[in-house]
């Protein structure tokens, strides 16, 4: 079932494929009356004529295929595959095969003288059809395809009719009789044998019945349980479609047969097969002749044989057989074993349709002028062989190779140079006395026939070789370690000696690829049955067995083991026990055909898209532009202005631009929010100030200085240091020493650590650090070889400024510098800053604490809600008439004094700290001092009270709304 | 007055400078120590699982049988979910951890230019993260020779290596593993450029692997796997097999890539525009 599911998938993949512009097919349903039955019974076939004629009334002539469905099936199960190769430019017949679906009749199994005939009467319908291209009147152009069932028949129709241009047979039989009774004990010894790799030259004696294949046939046949799907849908060479041709729907009703819609003589022939289990030679001859084996010899059409590899019923060997007849008949032949086959499901559909439509597009073309050019070497005519050899893992297909020509073919035996090239190994093991039980059971559990690989790997995990490897019943002989890795492609062979307490021996030859753990797998789950007659206790009869041909990597340090066992559920063994004893021959060894010379390999464990490497290319090409792109853009901004054209500079700053520390016009900053966090700040900061930035939380102080580490990007507006643009990354940041927000320091490392870190990062050579004085200005002592998370929150905050000291920047920009620190410690950084400007360079301070910046600053720049709302030198903001702070022995003394002519206003009084806060107008101080003295009021101390505080606030107040 | 800061040309932010501010990292030597322990871990976990013949003995019984089958096992123990962590670690929070400690806006003031941050920083990132699988190959070598010897190496695939085919498959596995991780510090550093996390960078990139991975085991999403960043990231398997299958691993290479070389364009993109605020 799950192979059924997957081979819906794939078809719906293989479907889905041609996308857009598919061009209509269209379909003509037809009744074909063909030959009567031997009762007299006549019977018309079911079928399907289909051409893509793009709507053409009288469409050109093409060639035609026909194609033959599988066991169980009918003209449905090859619909699709029928529509594809119309799109191809073919017209396509399909029909039900007599026995099946809705055409009439009773199943003869592929007879010469019902289905074959049947197909040369469809031939005969071509032949007269206008829109099917001809070779001679009488003689369409037609190929033949089919699988299995439909395999057979193809080739049993290029036999008997010379009309046919074209074969495509995949996973079908040579000989029935050796594939439903096959026998693996074969005439020649192992290290002869025919030339071919998988070659099976059977002994005289009758083989061993296949007896759950027989049934599955049956079953079909009945359209009872066992095979709802028809025996053929799961198999790789039917790819047509699902097979869900109800089987037998012609059985007669009334009173229920034994055999369905088998003919009689097929019936009376598996029903003494069954009940016997052993083939008597009227049915071993009623199967050779419903074989393409007798007819092959007739071929005059080149055919491409698709056996597969996981095929327990119809096993490589029987197109190997096709493939010698074919050679011998002269027409060109191509071997494609496929990953797949009868037991093993659709793994190999796709290669089966490409190789299929190859073959006829080389054969059928729709111009005549090269049909008969049939001949010659192996590129001309495609002949050859290709194979799979799984892969071990569960993603890829199988890696495809192929040779020039299937080896051995069309070559006397006796030619050791064009057989298929063969390694020996020796084989090793005690001879063993295996019981064959009576009855048959217990038997091995090899392999389920029809079942795909899903369910036997999933025995064979769960139970390992405990049910395919009966104790008792199984002698094995197994290789040394290989010394290097062998690649078998075709049928090993062993010579053995068995004797026997019994006249007849039935047995079962495998082989297993043992791993270096020990782990034996038994490749595609095959066995090869042999029976042996005439058999005298204690006469030792020497036989060669050709084991399961395969196409098998067995990799160095591995074992080959010979496994031959009395029993095997999927074939008739005798009821009677037996006590055999099996034996190596001596000096036997295990022969394996190896790969052909010349072999290449194609598609080893999935191709790469080409699409994706483009992709990825393109990606990476793409990628790389764009940084080439974006690094000459990153140059071309922040290029200093010296080397700019002299009129993109602006006029402001050609005169002294290089000696003005900062010039900020018109900066902007508008967050993705819409906030406008700095809106038009100009303001200009000269050489040896010590600017303090003012402003409430919000103002936009700190997007300004972040804007000028080149940390945000302006929304509008310009700055330039020493006359250079300042933008991310801008090389005159080096000129800039910035502390904003706080210290950024890795914690993992000493604060020393971090300096040199810091200096190492902006890559300029350490002698320009000036580490000594910086360290001075943090002054932590020893604490500066300790980890920086041990710090406190002032150290960090001295070691901050400290790094942005680092190399004598022109500019030094620190944004609330004295946060964290102790009394002694702002006094100290009061004094570092003033000195810092002193020596000529530039100082820009940030703060809250207002009393702070008056007594450091030179300058201030005072900034509300995104704008500069003043600028200027300190002593001018603080400057204008103020109050004054006296500090009097008798408070009320001075109220009164100073009240009296109202000139001077009083502002507040405190008389327990003797304080008098007065508005002295136009009142000069010393003319309130000398009325005081006057009026005997002791004064002791006057301040001006206009602080830096009170004009901030007085700007931020007008400010506001 | 000239500033010598104003002369010639200056290579911002050294490659050693940047691995001397990582390498110090409780984060590094946390990575370092875990992968120089994982091995004696397994060691004594083998060593206590003695005797128990229950399971599915095969997978220890490999590991145990020479320094090279150890080595291995120990690639595909850290295949998929450790590897993943360590990477994105190493790749994720080489941004975000400079934004988190608020170096980062001293690194770009002093200046370092941003497209070359990126690059210093990748590049480390890259360089730690071989260094960091090298190591856990190197120890896991060396421990399993001690406690097991020096074998040839038995595969999970039933193939025997030995002598320089097992130093030489080793290698290929080892630099398939790092390759197809890329994208993973691809995708680690893009997100560590977004934010200002550690965590995120790192939490993303492994949330985003493991999301793939689930969907990589819905079996009807067919071929579309194939182009899951996880979904080819035990091909190096593939290495070990009777001959070196490069199909899926060169799939897997360029797959990988592909995504990394897409999240360094946008990690480049979006730094060189964004706003540090960190």
């Amino acid at each position: 079932m799950a192979a059924v599911l997957a081979g819906l998938l794939v078809a719906a993949v293989v479907i889905a494929r041609p996308g857009g512009d598919v061009e209509p097919v269209t379909e003509t349903p037809l009744r074909v009356e063909v030959g009567p039955e031997p009762g007299g019974e006549p019977v018309a076939l079911d079928v399907s004529v289909r051409l893509a004629a793009g709507g053409d009334a009288d469409p050109a002539p093409r060639p035609a295929v026909l194609l033959a469905h599988g066991f169980g099936g009918s003209k449905e199960s090859t619909a699709e595959q029928a529509t594809q190769l119309a799109r191809a430019g073919y017209l396509t017949l399909t029909w039900t095969a007599r026995g099946f679906g809705d055409s009439g009749g009773r199943i003869h199994l592929d007879d010469p003288d019902y289905e074959v005939a049947d197909a040369r009467r469809l031939v005969d319908l071509l032949a007269d059809r206008d829109d099917v291209a001809r070779d001679a009147a009488g003689d369409p152009r037609v190929g033949v395809v089919g699988g299995s069932y439909g395999g057979a028949l193809a080739l049993m129709l290029a036999g008997t009719d010379d009309r046919v241009d074209a074969v495509a047979a995949s996973i079908t039989w040579h000989d029935l009789s050796q594939a439903l009774v096959p026998q693996h004990a074969v005439t020649t010894p192992a290290d002869g044998g025919p030339p071919t790799p998988a070659a099976v030259d059977p002994v005289d004696d009758v083989g061993v019945f296949a007896r759950q294949w027989a049934a599955r046939f049956l079953a079909a046949a009945q359209g009872t349980a066992g095979a709802p799907d028809g025996v053929d849908a799961a198999a790789a060479g039917d790819s047509g479609g699902s097979g869900d041709g109800a089987p037998g729907g012609d059985v007669p009703s009334g009173p229920a047969t034994v055999c369905g819609a088998f003919a009689d003589d097929v019936c009376a022939a598996y029903t003494r097969l069954a009940t016997t289990g052993v083939a008597d030679a009227a049915t071993l001859r009623l199967l050779r002749r419903r074989s393409p084996a007798p007819v092959l010899a007739g071929v005059r059409a080149p055919v491409l044989l698709l056996p597969g590899e996981s095929d327990s019923l119809f096993p490589l060997s029987q197109a190997d057989a096709s493939a010698r007849a074919l050679s011998a008949a002269g027409v060109p032949v191509r071997t494609v074993w496929l990953d797949g086959g009868h037991d093993g499901g659709l793994d190999d559909a796709d290669r089966a349709e490409s190789e299929t439509l190859d073959w006829l597009d080389r054969w059928l073309p729709a111009t005549a002028a090269t049909t008969t050019a049939g001949t010659a070497a192996a590129e001309r005519t495609g002949a050859g062989f290709a194979w799979a050899m799984p892969r071990r893992r569960r993603d890829g297909g199988p890696a495809v190779r192929s040779a020039g020509a299937y080896p051995g073919l069309g070559v006397p035996s006796g030619d050791a140079a064009a057989r298929a090239p063969r390694a020996t190994l020796a084989l090793r093991g005690p001879a063993a006395t295996v019981v064959s039980p009576p009855g048959g059971e217990p038997a091995a559990v090899t392999g389920v026939p029809g079942v795909g690989d899903v369910v036997t790997d999933g025995l064979g995990a769960l139970a390992g070789t405990a049910v395919s490897v009966l104790p008792g019943q199984s002698a094995t002989f197994t290789t040394g370690e290989l010394d290097a890795p062998v690649r078998l492609v075709g049928a090993p062979r062993v010579d053995l000696q068995v004797t026997s307490d019994a006249p007849e021996a039935t047995l079962f030859a495998s082989v297993y690829d043992v791993d270096a753990v020990g782990t034996a797998e038994l490749p595609r789950r095959l066995v090869a049955p042999f029976r042996l007659t005439g058999l005298r206790p204690d006469e030792p009869r020497d036989v060669t067995v050709s084991l399961p041909a395969l196409a098998l990597d067995v990799p160095a340090g591995h074992r080959l083991r010979v496994v031959v066992a009395t029993t095997d559920a999927a074939y008739a063994v005798p009821d009677a026990p037996r006590v055999d004893r099996i034996a190596l021959a001596p000096g036997a060894a295990l022969v394996l055909p190896t790969e052909p010379p010349g072999t290449t390999g194609t598609g080893t464990g999935g191709d790469v898209p080409a699409a994706l490497a483009a992709v990825v290319a393109a990606v990476l090409l793409a990628a790389a532009v764009s940084a080439v792109a974006a690094s000459r853009r990153r140059a071309r901004t922040l290029r200093p202005a010296r080397s700019l054209p002299s009129d993109e500079q602006t006029p402001a700053d050609t005169g002294d631009g290089d000696d003005v520390p900062l010039v900020v016009t018109g900066l902007t900053k508008v967050w993705p929010s819409g906030l406008r966090a700095v809106d038009d700040v100009s303001f200009t900061v000269g050489r040896g100030q010590v600017v303090g930035l003012l402003g409430p939380n919000g103002a936009g102080k700190t997007t300004t200085l972040r804007m000028l580490m080149g940390l945000v990007h302006p929304s509008d507006g310009s700055m330039r240091v020493l006359g250079e643009p300042v933008g991310p990354g801008a090389p005159v940041l080096r000129r800039v020493g910035a502390f904003v927000e706080g210290p950024g320091f890795l914690p993992h490392r000493t604060g020393i650590d971090n300096l040199r870190l810091y200096w190492q990062a902006t890559g300029r050579p350490p002698a320009e650090a000036g580490l000594e004085p910086a360290l001075a200005v943090a002054g932590l002592g020893d604490a500066v070889h300790r980890p920086v998370r041990g710090y406190s929150h002032g150290m960090r905050q001295r070691l901050g400024i400290a790094q942005a000291m680092l190399g004598g920047p022109d500019l030094l920009v620190l944004d609330e510098p004295t946060n964290g620190l102790d009394p002694p410690q702002i006094r100290a950084m009061r004094d570092v800053l003033r000195d810092y400007a002193a020596g000529g360079r530039t100082v820009l301070v940030s703060s809250h604490l207002l009393a702070e910046v008056e007594q450091t600053c030179s300058h201030v720049v005072v900034m509300d809600r995104g704008a500069v709302v003043a600028s200027g030198p300190v002593a001018d903001l603080v400057a204008g008439g103020g109050r004054l702070l006296l500090d009097v022995d008798s408070p009320a003394a001075a109220v009164a004094a100073l009240s009296g002519d109202g000139l001077v206003g009083i502002h507040a009084e405190d008389g327990a700290r003797g304080t008098v806060v007065v508005d002295p107008g136009d009142v000069t101080p010393a003319e309130v001092v000398r009325r005081l003295v006057a009026a005997g009021v002791g004064v002791g101390r006057v301040v001006p009270q206009r602080r830096l505080e009170e004009v901030f606030l007085d700007l931020v107040r007008q400010g506001a709304p | 007055m000239s500033s010598p800061a104003s002369v010639g040309p200056v290579r911002a932010l050294p490659l050693a400078a940047e691995a001397r501010r990582q390498v110090a990292r409780r984060r590094t030597q946390v990575v370092a120590g875990l992968l120089v322990l994982l091995p004696l871990l397994l060691v004594g976990a083998f060593a206590l699982g003695d005797g128990d013949d229950g399971g599915a003995p095969a997978l220890v019984d490999l590991a145990t049988s020479g320094g090279g089958n150890f080595t291995l096992f120990v690639l595909f123990a850290v295949t998929g979910f450790l590897l993943t962590i360590v990477v994105a670690l190493l790749a994720g929070d080489t941004v975000a951890s400079e934004a988190s400690w608020s170096s980062l806006r001293y690194l770009l003031a002093a200046p370092v230019p941003r497209s070359r941050l990126l690059r210093s920083k990748l590049l480390v990132a890259l360089a730690s993260t071989a260094v960091a699988l090298l190591l856990l190959v190197g120890v896991s070598l060396a421990v399993g020779t001690v406690f097991y010897g020096w074998q040839p190496v038995t595969t999970p695939l039933g193939t025997r290596l030995e002598g320089a085919d097992v130093v030489t498959r080793l290698a290929v596995a080892t630099a398939y593993l790092l390759l197809s991780s890329l994208w993973v510090a691809g995708l680690a550093f893009c997100l560590g450029t977004w934010t200002d996390a550690p965590l995120g960078a790192v939490g993303g990139a492994v949330l985003l692997s493991i999301v793939s991975g689930i969907l990589d085991s819905i079996d009807a999403l067919g071929d579309l796997r194939e182009g899951l960043p996880t979904h080819h990231a035990y091909a190096w398997l593939d290495a070990l097999g009777t001959e070196v299958v490069w199909g899926q691993m060169t799939r897997g290479v360029l797959w990988s890539v592909l995504y990394a070389t897409i999240a360094a364009w946008v990690a480049w993109w979006h730094f060189a525009r964004k706003d540090v605020l960190s």
